[in-house]
């Protein structure tokens, strides 16, 4: 299972690919229109802001691209910001998402100190093949959350003081994290093994 | 609930990890690499690696040496140390850092905050400050490693510092740091009741308990150092302890 991972220019892939590859998965990364539009399984990393990511993804035909690799049958799978774009639209910077799931990113809200920083509870609210590491403690590194997602696409939450938010969230083949896997130890590592064999089963 | 977390950190000079007392004589306490990996196998929930000579060694030595570590850690890193433009924060974050720490420069110039957040997100932006008590009440900012003394209040810079984008605080007292004596609570608490930003207790740590104090005073992590390197507790017993005390700990 090759992994594409969609390179916006935003930085930081290195510890993603690494966890990705100990899952078992070859990573490739790519910022081509056309290699990512005949990709089997992509991946939005999630680094940034989401209206510069957004507006970077435009710039280089990426949107239209990831939307013919999923008409073609391809998984695709974000993370933290990459998860948020899955959404219609985000706050932060006032940006139309992908468009792909119902709900948006918004400032979350119930949380007493901002950025969300550190390991919290991810809790399955849904049977998926997605969950099974789950719950478990991950790492959570953000502002901004989902939290009017529409509770048939939420598989796990993630509690704030008051309230929570969608903290693993997938539809068809269709899934994104806002936790960063790769930086949430044992938990994050059995995550990602089932989010390749996820990806996998459909190829 | 978001728990609460415990931070070695690695002052790292020369590619080797050092700690000094009072921010002077410095002693090695071996490889960076190798450290953080064995932090993070022993429970670390976040590993601080700060370059304290930044200046006159080979900057890429610096970033090859990150790049190992964030590929084998599984933990987030945080890193910092003579970060002085943006385009040194995006080099350490394309090398891997989950984080970015910024002092003396920051500073010197605040609006190195404000652009770092803008172009990479606050929850990427550290601010630290090495702060020391006043005679009269209160603490003042001091920055290159504590040498020099700034115009600053060092909880006045540290709100500043969140207005213009900073994700978190890093407080590191500079009366209790190697010491072994315990956190500056009362920094502590009057950080954590004026920012509403994350806040990261630094400087003292001499035993377990003390770590526990610092989170108990409000702040969301505490670092330490002196008594991870030496071997006098590990990060799982100082976790327990934590535990014990009925903070919420990963």
């Amino acid at each position: 299972m090759t992994a594409t991972f969609v390179d916006y220019g935003a930085g930081n892939l290195r510890s993603l690919r690494a966890a990705f590859e100990r899952a078992g998965a070859e990573v490739a990364v790519s910022d081509r229109a056309d290699e990512i539009a005949s990709a089997s399984f992509v991946v939005i990393p999630g680094v940034g802001q989401a209206a510069a990511a957004m507006e970077a993804l435009r710039e280089r035909g990426l949107v239209d691209a990831i939307m013919a690799a999923l008409r073609g049958g391809a998984s695709l799978f974000g993370v933290c910001i990459g998860m948020q774009l899955l959404f219609a639209r985000s706050e932060e910077g006032e940006t139309a998402g992908l468009g792909l799931l119902p709900g948006s990113a918004t400032l979350l809200a119930g949380a007493r100190r901002l950025p969300h920083m550190g390991w919290n509870d991810v809790e399955p609210v849904a049977a998926h093949p997605l969950t099974a590491a789950f719950p478990a403690t991950c790492y959570f590194a953000h502002s901004y959350a989902v939290q009017d997602a529409n509770p048939r696409c939420v598989l796990a939450s993630t509690p704030v003081e008051q309230g929570g938010f969608a903290s693993l969230v997938g539809e068809g083949r269709i899934a994104g994290a806002q936790f960063h896997p790769e930086r949430s130890g044992a938990a994050g590592a059995a995550f990602l093994r089932s989010v390749v064999s996820w990806a996998g089963d459909a190829a | 609930m978001l728990r609460k977390r415990i931070i070695p950190c690695l002052d790292v000079s020369g590619g080797r990890v050092v700690k000094g007392v009072n921010f002077v004589n410095l002693r090695d306490c071996g490889d960076p690499v190798e450290a953080a990996l064995r932090y993070a196998e022993q429970g670390a929930d976040e590993i601080v690696w700060l370059n304290i000579t930044a200046t006159g060694e080979d900057p890429g030595v610096l970033l090859e040496a990150v790049e190992r570590a964030a590929e084998q850690i599984d933990v987030p890193l945080t890193v910092g140390g003579g970060v002085n433009r943006v385009g040194r924060v995006r080099e350490l974050l394309l090398a891997g850092a989950d984080k970015v720490s910024l002092n003396t420069a920051a500073l010197a110039r605040p609006g190195l905050i404000e652009e770092a957040a803008a172009r990479f997100g606050s929850q990427c932006v550290v601010c630290a400050i090495d702060a020391r008590r006043e005679p009269g009440g209160g603490w003042r900012a001091y920055v290159d490693g504590g040498r020099r003394v700034t115009d600053w209040d060092a909880i006045a810079w540290a709100a500043h510092a969140v207005e213009l984008g900073a994700g978190e605080i890093l407080m590191t007292s500079m009366d209790s740091d190697g010491v072994q004596d315990g956190y500056d609570l009362e920094l502590v608490g009057t950080l954590c009741a004026t920012v509403n930003v994350p806040v990261v207790a630094s400087g003292g740590a001499g035993n377990p308990g003390h770590l526990a104090d610092a989170l108990e005073a409000g702040a969301e992590a505490a670092l330490a150092a002196s008594i991870f390197h030496d071997g006098t507790h590990t990060v799982e017993e100082t976790k327990a302890a934590c535990r014990a005390r009925g903070l919420p700990m990963r």
